[in-house]
């Protein structure tokens, strides 16, 4: 793996983006206006907002990256690209963290532009610690990104990586406790929502809770970003059968 | 077998079976440095499955493929073998020059590397226009431009003529030839019959076998034909 090599793939992703200003520009925004209709929504009920809205900064990440990678991606396969890559001095990790680094960064603006947003004009008065959402948003946008690599390869055209999203992140939408809240769940459900990444990263942003309990969530978004990543990695073949 | 030192390719008894399907049936040639080879047949012959085996990209199921001496795919080949492939294989929302610059800091040439290739395929023009915004003859050109990164000493160029104007086809197979003559071995694919005119040695391939192997004099002289789609007609009736 070559550092040099990583950042010049990040560097191209990002002028791919920079010259796709819509793309770049719903990325961002559609967060940002989703958050301020929520809040929006709730106004008629006080506190609603305060307990529902930071939850959604683990979320919003998670599934705007993994859309964005996995179509992304999926194009470097049938265009071509990839493969003469793999002709190459690139190694598949260079191509992955090339792709985590370039979506982290997006995902990182993404959060700072909500959170800020969300904390002044939309007026949240949440408990949590903004660097602390900051690092869930991080988290869960390396984690869509991740996804994304690896379930493009699942995928044969773009209109099939669109479909896995409801398949992939509705069931963790239910469960992560927005819905209902996780201790509300049946027991067999409970203990599968306990370990899904989309939980761990809303639980991650609860307030007041004891460091250790912090830690743990951060631990399994941590252990799904590497696993991931791996897959992804391991799901792209350099030679064809 | 005598030593294959000095050749550029050592292809024997080469088979291709995906997904059941014999796609190379025991392919044999070797090449030199220098030569500039024809590979000619028509479409779904496997050009393109053996110019992927040569490269590496595609898994090999019987036989060998051998390049400057290390086995086809094998790491150290990596950079050395120039690839166009048949799809413009370049990043339609980048610029012409952001394409070609990622690709030479990946080969780890230095920037003028960037502005020597852009003129080689007389590109410098269209520098900062996205690639998605250009012909399909000048995708080509910008897909050929990455395969020149670095003036690789091998170059397996798939089709790279299709599609253009015949200008635009006679100067490329110059820049071919001239690539040739300062050493390089370059393979050219092309399903056009009266390319065959343009190599100094011809590879005719048919369902995967390879039919004939020689200079394009040799092949009308042997088929008695008085061009290149009649001498490969004889020659696929003769096989029969």
């Amino acid at each position: 793996m070559s550092l040099r090599r990583t950042l010049l793939t990040t560097r191209r992703i990002l002028e791919q983006l920079r010259h796709d200003p819509r793309t770049l520009a719903l990325l961002l925004l559609v967060p940002t206006a989703l958050m301020g209709l929520l809040a929006w929504s709730l106004t008629n009920r006080p506190g609603a907002f305060d307990s529902v809205g930071p939850k959604l900064l683990g979320v919003f990440p998670l599934i705007v990256m993994f859309l964005v990678t996995s179509v992304i991606t999926l194009r470097e396969r049938t265009v071509g690209t990839l493969e003469r890559l793999f002709t190459l001095p690139l190694t598949k990790a260079d191509f992955v963290a090339g792709y985590a680094i370039a979506f982290g960064a997006l995902a990182l603006v993404q959060s700072v532009l909500v959170s800020v947003l969300s904390y002044s004009w939309y007026g949240l008065a949440h408990q949590g610690v903004p660097w602390r959402i900051s690092a869930v948003a991080l988290c869960a946008g390396l984690l869509g990104t991740a996804f994304g690599l690896a379930l493009s390869a699942v995928a044969h055209t773009e209109f099939q990586a669109v479909q896995f999203m409801p398949a992939f992140i509705l069931p963790q939408l239910l469960l992560c406790g927005l819905v209902i809240p996780v201790s509300q769940l049946p027991s067999a459900l409970r203990a599968v929502a306990k370990v899904l990444p989309m939980t761990a990263a809303v639980h991650a942003i609860n307030p007041l809770q004891s460091n250790q309990y912090y830690v743990g969530q951060f631990a399994i978004l941590l252990a799904y970003i590497f696993a991931a990543l791996v897959a992804g990695a391991s799901t792209i073949r350099r030679v064809t059968k | 077998m005598d030593s294959s030192d000095h050749s550029t390719f050592d292809v024997s008894n080469l088979r291709v079976v995906r997904s059941g399907h014999e796609i190379l049936k025991s392919i044999s040639f070797r090449a030199a440095p220098g030569e500039l080879i024809g590979l000619l047949g028509p479409s779904g012959s496997g050009k393109s499955t053996l110019m992927r085996s040569l490269l590496g990209v595609q898994a090999i199921t019987d036989g060998s493929a051998r390049i400057m001496n290390c086995a086809a795919g094998s790491r150290s080949l990596r950079g050395k073998l120039g690839y166009m492939a048949q799809s413009a294989a370049v990043y339609l929302d980048l610029t012409v020059e952001e394409n070609i610059r990622y690709f030479t800091g990946v080969l780890a040439q230095g920037p003028s590397e960037v502005a020597r290739v852009m003129d080689v395929v007389a590109l410098t023009p269209f520098a900062d226009r996205l690639v998605a915004s250009l012909s399909g003859g000048e995708r080509a050109r910008v897909s050929l431009g990455v395969a020149l990164v670095g003036s690789p000493p091998v170059l397996i160029l798939d089709e790279p003529t299709v599609g253009l104007d015949p200008i635009l086809r006679r100067d490329l197979w110059h820049t071919f030839d001239d690539l040739a003559k300062s050493g390089a071995t370059v393979i050219v694919s092309s399903h056009v019959m009266d390319e065959a005119a343009r190599c100094a040695r011809l590879l005719l391939l048919r369902d995967g076998a390879l039919l004939f192997d020689g200079t394009p004099a040799s092949l009308l002289a042997a088929s008695k034909a008085s061009g290149y789609d009649e001498a490969f007609e004889r020659l696929i009736e003769g096989d029969r």
